[in-house]
């Protein structure tokens, strides 16, 4: 098996489709000469020419909805938002045009449209590089929303995303793009909607996302060494969501922690206790604990930026209070 | 169809009947929603017949458009039939848009309209984008932008245009200025009078009609046409128009001079300047118009008999 970093995985999904597909091509801001603010692109210029690996003006409207257009001509672009802020940008084109525009039509229309974009804290880039709006999104109606957390789901689910006739809001996590694992030789193609069981456990499960998987995993390291079994899955795919991998995964703990590095409040993982209480009310034996930013936009001074976002510790700490050892 | 720049005159009868046609659709829609028959709201452009038909007559098979929420003209200009518009209006299975859409988001993506939109300027990156592809795959098609005045000051707008002249891509920008976007005077929504200048901004080839003479109309948009086929970049099309009404169906115009509208009705009427120019008598006008009015009252007795989706219907269509 060979190993890729998580950019690079990401990057082998863009070039592969590209090498096998006229119809797929790349745009965005900085991607072509630079290769990307986060080098995702590097040497996609190169191997691909400026008419596929198109460089934009700052103009993420523009950007994104002729994105949108040229799918619903057929093409299979992928966009990239330099940073998930600029999102909001963006937005009027995702969530009022591309969204929307297969259900006003009564489903003449189909738009396989692909937006990448990254973001996450842990390098003080200050309130505006690096929020975690991924419940923006998973709130719209006819977006479907992925947020891959290790170089293998990320390879697989891009690839699945820019095949997927609808449009998908593709998110990144800055802090993954040099981790590596193994990938298969060939790209396998990962079902947008099922979750991921990293770790088998037996008292609790953890239900994380992006770089809080891996805090997760960490978290659930170190509660082993206090006698506590941890499971921990990861939905890879906010919108659809495997509801069934996450509820039958709680009726076996019967005791569940949601992890997401966005703010805690009316995040994703709101959702996820919901659907959790809803479907397992009489598996559970504790109350579902949420970990999350806190209710602040994001500082810049380290030690206040690390204070405000979640890491290993905060997991642990719910954890232990799901089984009464806090 | 032969490649024409100008209309020719054995056309003409039929662009009358055509714009007639559109003009007693819109009339027939203000009366059934003030007889409580229609849902939502409704902007009609009775007055601007001639730049939705001038424009879609001049435009080739394959080439494609997007319109506004002020989109029945353009939609039935683009050959959507009457029954399946007027049954969308209705709310029915058979409208253009299954029930999904309404009068603001009216689609026929298989005759080349890729929809109107209620966000304004919300379509304009779609037809860079639309252009962009036909480009990318070496078609010779075009993709047409219709937008009015109130549009030039959004951000879609001048991203979209900006990115279009930027790569060359072929699509016309049609500016629909009637001086109103909603209530406001275009006094108070532009620094500048004359909106074509808006294309120098980013080099793009500008032209102007009058966009009450469907024969200047036509041969403006076949050059416009013509130029973005050929590969030589977008082109921004201001037509000069003049909308009758208010923005909205029952829109009681309190912030228009009700006399000005009246003689500008009155002096710039598409239809009346085509009807004098094909010296039409009473009586064959009277002909034109008693079959066109067929034609509509029969696509409101199509609407009436359509089928209402099942409630559930509302959770269809929302993915692919």
């Amino acid at each position: 098996m060979p190993e890729l970093t998580y950019r690079e995985a990401v990057r082998d999904a863009l070039s592969t489709a590209m090498r096998q597909d006229e119809d797929v091509f790349i745009m965005g801001e900085d991607i072509a000469e630079m290769g990307g603010s986060m080098g995702v692109t590097a040497g996609m210029l190169d191997e691909f020419g400026k008419e596929r690996v198109r460089n934009t003006p700052i103009s993420e409207m523009a950007l994104a909805g002729a994105a949108i257009g040229a799918a619903m001509q057929g093409m299979r672009p992928v966009a990239e938002i330099m940073y998930e802020d600029f999102l909001t940008l963006a937005a009027e084109q995702v969530v009022n045009q591309a969204a929307k525009l297969r259900y006003m039509s009564g489903g003449q229309l189909t738009v396989p449209v692909t937006f990448r974009t990254q973001g996450g804290a842990g390098w003080s880039p200050g309130a505006q590089h690096a929020q975690q709006l991924e419940a923006w999104f998973v709130h719209i109606p006819g977006l479907k929303v992925v947020f891959a957390s290790t170089p293998e789901d990320v390879r697989g689910l891009l690839w699945s995303a820019i095949y997927d006739d609808n449009p998908v809001v593709f998110f990144e996590h800055r802090t993954l793009y040099p981790i590596k694992g193994d990938v298969p030789q060939e790209i396998e193609p990962i079902p947008i909607g099922r979750a991921r069981v990293h770790r088998e456990g037996e008292d609790v499960t953890v239900i994380a996302t992006g770089r809080l998987l891996h805090e997760s995993l960490k978290a659930a390291e170190q509660a082993e060494g206090d006698g506590i079994s941890v499971e921990v899955v990861d939905p890879r795919t906010l919108q659809p969501l495997d509801e069934e991998t996450l509820v039958s995964s709680v009726k076996k703990t019967n005791r569940a922690v949601v992890a997401h590095e966005a703010v805690t409040r009316m995040g994703f993982g709101a959702e996820v206790a919901a659907v959790l209480q809803y479907q397992a009310f009489d598996w559970l034996d504790a109350p579902i604990e949420r970990v999350g930013a806190k209710f602040a936009p994001l500082p810049f001074a380290p030690v206040m930026e690390q204070f405000v976002v979640p890491h290993a510790e905060e997991v642990l700490a719910a954890i232990k209070r799901t089984v009464g050892k806090a | 169809m032969e490649h024409r720049t100008t209309l020719a005159k054995s056309d003409l009868h039929d662009v009358l009947r055509e714009m007639l046609l559109i003009r007693r659709f819109e009339e027939k829609v203000e009366e059934r929603f003030r007889a409580g028959e229609l849902p939502g709201f409704l902007h009609v452009a009775i007055g601007q017949e001639a730049s939705a038909v001038g424009v879609c007559r001049a435009l080739e098979d394959g080439d494609v458009i997007a319109s506004t929420h002020r989109a029945h003209g353009h939609t039935l200009a683009k050959g959507t039939h009457p029954n399946e518009l007027m049954a969308e209006l209705y709310g029915k299975q058979e409208g253009c848009s299954h029930g999904y859409g309404g009068s603001m988001h009216l689609f026929d993506v298989e005759r080349g309209n890729m929809g109107a939109n209620a966000v304004v300027g919300g379509g304009l990156p779609l037809v860079t984008g639309a252009a962009l592809a036909f480009q990318m795959r070496g078609e010779p098609r075009v993709a047409v932008a219709f937008f009015g005045d109130g549009a030039t000051n959004i951000g879609t707008f001048h991203e979209a245009l900006n990115l279009a002249q930027l790569w060359t891509v072929p699509a016309v920008f049609v500016l629909e200025d009637n001086k109103w976007a909603e209530s406001t005077p275009e006094s108070q929504h532009s620094p500048i009078r004359d909106l074509s200048l808006r294309a120098k901004a980013f080099g793009m080839k500008g032209l102007k009609a009058d966009g009450q003479d469907v024969e200047a109309v036509y041969k403006a948009a076949r050059q416009a046409l013509d130029h973005a086929r050929s590969g030589k970049g977008p082109v921004f099309l201001h037509l000069d128009c003049v909308r009758f009404r208010g923005h909205y169906i029952g829109d009681p115009q309190v912030y228009r001079d009700k006399d000005e509208a009246r003689r500008l009705a009155e002096t710039r009427d598409p239809i009346t300047r085509l009807r004098e120019k094909l010296q039409l008598g009473d009586d064959e006008f009277a002909d034109l118009d008693t079959e066109v009015t067929e034609i509509v009252e029969a696509s409101v007795e199509f609407a009436k008999a359509g089928t209402d989706p099942a409630p559930e219907d509302a959770l269809k269509n929302i993915y692919a």
